[in-house]
């Protein structure tokens, strides 16, 4: 790859080759029956050139010194059509000069366990979550997914990253007439960098069984009541509230209006950073990408800026956007390394990385003994926010009353709503142990980019919150 | 293309050993994307990409990857050796699968779709002309997508198709969404849709009305009815959710009914999708889903055939329906302000989710433009709102009427591919429709 860039770099003022290869298996029972595994072999790069102020791309899967002669033509192309056209001023922005390399922490390698052992383990958990007859579907499934990335530049840098992630997933629905209830430990929230020891780590092992009998409570409880009343959310519920109404407000590329035909623009402005009170004093936001193990972690952005931890909020002041280069340049404002592109297929865009809520020092049982009429709310189910990322309303899987600070009666179709610039201010509680989520999904931009971003939390308490129950 | 990938189906031909079978999917696409934001260009860029979907089977053991394909014979060809050796060292640890169903009778089809495209360059030096703060994409380009099996079967389908997706906008979220697609450029249908995004754009120059939470007769343009199916269509539809009970549907399964002017079909006749899918079936002209308010099929893989002892009919894997078809009403649309009289005329909702996903009841936010109307009148662009409300009441107890007009709509979704799937629907007119924030 290094010797086909040189050979094909044209003489303008910026090129860069990011070289995408990712490989994944994905093996899963459904009702006891093992499914047919799923294998994807990717393997792509992105041509980029800026030139005379202009900008243009060209992705292609044709690896040969040929087919990156033909895309980088064609990225040239595109910089010199876009020329004295761009809403970006590129003589004003230099791009990263960098050389360094990242690698996934992996005790145990995927290819280590035998597939028999794989479908042994899903095998047994599926056989755990048919209780009884009310139990109507089941599915128990791991994914394994290998990525390296190349980013070379015509200016010397030389990027090499390797990650190893590990989705693990159960999913339990119970039914009886018109009604159904799930319980998931879901793919969409539980991915991790690393190997097999990952699943050690999730407790994996039994959680069939213990979702299936949660299911069946929820399907015989009544629904969650409609008041006003403290809200105590677990940390895989707070990486939804943490991801739609923190991290994608804060994008600087949605503040720069760049978003709005699609994912939407955002009610922060710029001139809030450095002195927006975001939320109560007890909040502090992260963006780390060094943690191991988390989703998000790399050592740099698809642009080629190093990543490292900055404070986002702290004591519940807004502080840093989430921009990469090419935006902060835009913005006049200091970021953080988000530039990411979901494949060798698609352009960079701002994302979220590891976007975490920094643990407090409150005890589970002192949260709880604090409120004398609440909610605990646990697993996301349903997420919607308006497109200025402001008024929100979140669906959980499990709810379970709290009553002069005991967990009472489990209720179902547990809802909230409310606002994102006032509901961070009625943080009252911040949990002292903190867990690592990561999501796969997130979209945005155009052309549509799937992103995977990680999310870190303890359980917190919010005050007074619109509460409500289903139909 | 088309030539290319049924080399490599009769490549696949030669590697296979004993009584095993092969399937074979193409997915490719040659696009031009164009960003833009401020009336400027934000990212321009081109993508090429192939990939094939190859399942080996051997009896009822199957396993599938999809890989990269390179676009060069000879390097594909290791590519698909090295992929068929991993698949047959796979094949012996995979206990056999009791649904598995592929068509094992020959049916072969082709549509070839015609390349009038402008230029993406000129299209974008015109797009470049309309003036105000315009921000979205331009995307064009062929896309493709074949089947073939051992069995000699060999499906084709390729269009040439530009979708120009984008927000004229006034100022912080009051804009105007509008898009323009198709296969042939018309410099003077594209400048008709800019005028009339234009003239919308100045009622949004007026005053915004903020309005209380509460009940409210509304009128749903085909792009924001379409936002309520395109939640609708994941699970809705599908016998595998139906059996297992996850269908948000659960209620018109257990005899609950919506308005008797609802007939809802899969309509692949009359839609932009391709007609074969990836065991190899073809789907049927179209399947009825809901008619007059009454459950009718579901949507049946062949996987999901197998299992619940049913005919598939052609749905893919996930069931989900890619030509979408909602019958017209009767009511003229030019008479829809008036019948409103006082309410609020929606053009697009956004972020649509369930808040009681067996009750269908779903929650969601007006986008773009969104209107007050009184009297027959609009007055003022409204504040954007979150409403909360089932099915059974849009679609149901509270539908007034169908507008006799439908909007075709090209889904400009570009996850992974270019999407090919379409819907065809009218507007809607219903009462007492739940705002909560």
């Amino acid at each position: 790859m290094h010797i086909n860039f040189q050979k094909i770099i044209p003489p303008v003022d910026f090129c860069s080759l990011r070289y995408v290869t990712e490989i994944s298996e994905k093996l899963s029972v459904r009702q006891n029956v093992v499914e047919s595994p799923i294998h994807t072999h990717d393997t792509g790069v992105m041509l980029t050139v800026i030139h005379q102020g202009g900008l243009g791309y060209a992705a292609t899967s044709d690896l040969s010194e040929a087919g990156l002669r033909k895309a980088v033509a064609k990225a040239q192309m595109w910089a010199e059509h876009s020329r004295n056209h761009m809403v970006i001023d590129l003589t004003q922005i230099t791009m990263p000069q960098t050389q360094g390399e990242y690698t996934s922490k992996v005790e145990q390698t995927w290819d280590s366990i035998s597939i028999n052992d794989k479908l042994d383990l899903l095998r047994q958990e599926a056989s755990q979550c048919k209780l009884n007859t009310k139990i109507v579907d089941w599915e128990t499934s791991l994914q394994t997914i290998q990525t390296e990335e190349i980013y070379l530049t015509n200016t010397g840098s030389e990027i090499h990253q390797q990650f190893q992630y590990l989705l693990p997933n159960i999913k339990v629905i119970a039914n009886q007439g018109v009604e159904t209830q799930r319980r998931t430990f879901s793919d969409s929230s539980n991915g991790q960098q690393g190997g097999w020891e990952i699943l050690d780590k999730l407790n994996f092992s039994g959680k069939g069984k213990v979702l299936a009998d949660e299911a069946l409570q929820l399907l015989a409880a009544p629904n969650c009541p409609n008041e006003c009343m403290a809200v105590m959310l677990a940390p895989d519920q707070m990486i939804l509230q943490i991801h739609e109404s923190i991290g994608h407000p804060l994008e600087l590329d949605r503040i720069l209006g760049d978003e709005r035909n699609y994912a939407g623009t955002t009610f922060v402005s710029l001139d809030m950073f450095g002195n927006y009170q975001y939320g109560s004093e007890l909040l502090n936001v992260t963006f780390d990408p060094t943690i191991a193990n988390q989703f998000a972690s790399y050592g740099f952005d698809d642009e080629g800026l190093a990543a490292e931890k900055t404070y986002i909020i702290k004591n519940g002041r807004l502080l840093t956007p989430l921009g990469g280069t090419i935006s902060q340049v835009r913005a006049n404002i200091a970021g953080v390394a988000n530039a990411r592109a979901n494949s060798w297929n698609r352009p960079p865009i701002d994302r979220m990385a590891n976007l975490n809520v920094e643990a407090g020092d409150s005890s589970f049982n002192d949260m709880l003994s604090s409120i004398e009429k609440g909610i605990l709310m646990r697993t996301n189910s349903s997420w919607s926010i308006d497109d200025s990322r402001n008024k929100f309303q979140f669906g959980c899987e499990w709810g379970q009353l709290i009553e002069n600070g005991e967990l009472t009666q489990v209720v179902k179709n547990p809802n909230y709503r409310g606002i994102s610039a006032t509901f961070w201010r009625n943080l009252s509680k911040v949990g002292d142990d903190s867990t690592l989520f990561g999501v796969p999904n997130c979209g945005k931009g155009e052309p549509n980019q799937v992103m995977r971003v990680g999310h870190a939390s303890p359980t917190c308490v919010f005050t007074d919150i619109d509460v409500f129950g289903g139909v | 293309m088309q030539e290319y990938f049924y080399t490599l189906a009769d490549f696949i031909n030669t590697q296979l050993q004993g009584n095993e079978i092969y399937l074979a999917e193409f997915i490719a696409e040659q696009s031009d994307f164009v960003r833009f934001n401020k009336a400027q260009i934000l990212q321009p860029g081109s993508v090429e990409q192939r990939y094939l979907v190859i399942e080996l089977i051997d009896g009822q053991r199957h396993v599938n990857e999809q890989l990269t394909l390179s676009g060069e014979l000879n390097t594909d060809y290791e590519r698909l050796t090295s992929s068929i050796r991993k698949l047959r060292n796979q094949l012996p640890h995979v206990p056999a699968d009791p649904y598995l169903l592929y068509a094992t009778t020959v049916n072969s089809t082709e549509s070839i779709g015609t390349n009038n495209l402008l230029d993406a360059k000129d299209a974008v030096t015109e797009i470049l002309t309309t003036t105000g703060d315009f921000v979205g994409i331009y995307a064009s380009g062929g896309i493709f997508t074949g089947f073939a099996n051992s069995f000699g079967q060999r499906n084709w389908h390729s269009s040439y198709t530009f979708n120009f997706d984008w927000s004229l906008y006034h100022s912080k979220d009051k804009a105007v969404k509008s898009a323009y697609a198709g296969f042939n450029w018309d410099s003077t249908e594209f400048q008709s849709k800019i005028t009339n995004s234009i003239n919308q754009l100045d009622i949004l120059k007026q005053t915004p009305r903020t309005i209380k939470p509460g009940k409210y007769r509304v009128y749903l343009a085909p792009n924001a009815l379409f936002e309520i199916f395109q939640l609708l269509m994941w699970d809705s539809f599908g016998l595998k959710s139906h059996r297992t009970k996850n269908t948000p549907l659960l209620r018109i399964l257990e005899g609950q009914h919506l308005h008797p002017s609802i007939t809802i079909m899969e309509n692949i006749k009359d839609g932009t999708a391709p007609s074969f899918q990836s065991q190899g079936f073809i789907k049927p002209n179209q399947v009825s889903l809901i008619k007059q308010g009454i459950y009718d099929e579901a949507l049946i893989s062949p996987r999901s055939a197998k299992e619940y002892n049913m005919n598939t009919n052609g749905a893919n894997d996930d069931e989900y329906p890619t030509s979408l078809d909602l019958a017209a009403g009767a009511f003229a649309t030019d008479k829809i302000l008036k019948e409103l009289d006082t309410g609020i005329y929606i053009n697009n909702l956004w972020y649509l989710n369930y808040s009681d996903r067996a009750a269908c009841r779903m929650t969601g936010m007006t986008r773009f433009a969104t209107f007050w109307v009184e009297q027959g009148e609009i007055v003022a662009p409204l504040n954007v709102m979150r409403w909360d409300e089932t099915l059974y009441n849009i679609l149901g107890d509270k539908l007034i009427a169908l507008t006799a007009e439908r909007e075709f709509i090209m889904e400009a979704d570009t996850y992974e591919v270019r999407s090919t799937n379409s819907a065809r629907l009218p507007g809607a007119l219903v009462e007492d429709f739940t705002f909560t924030l």
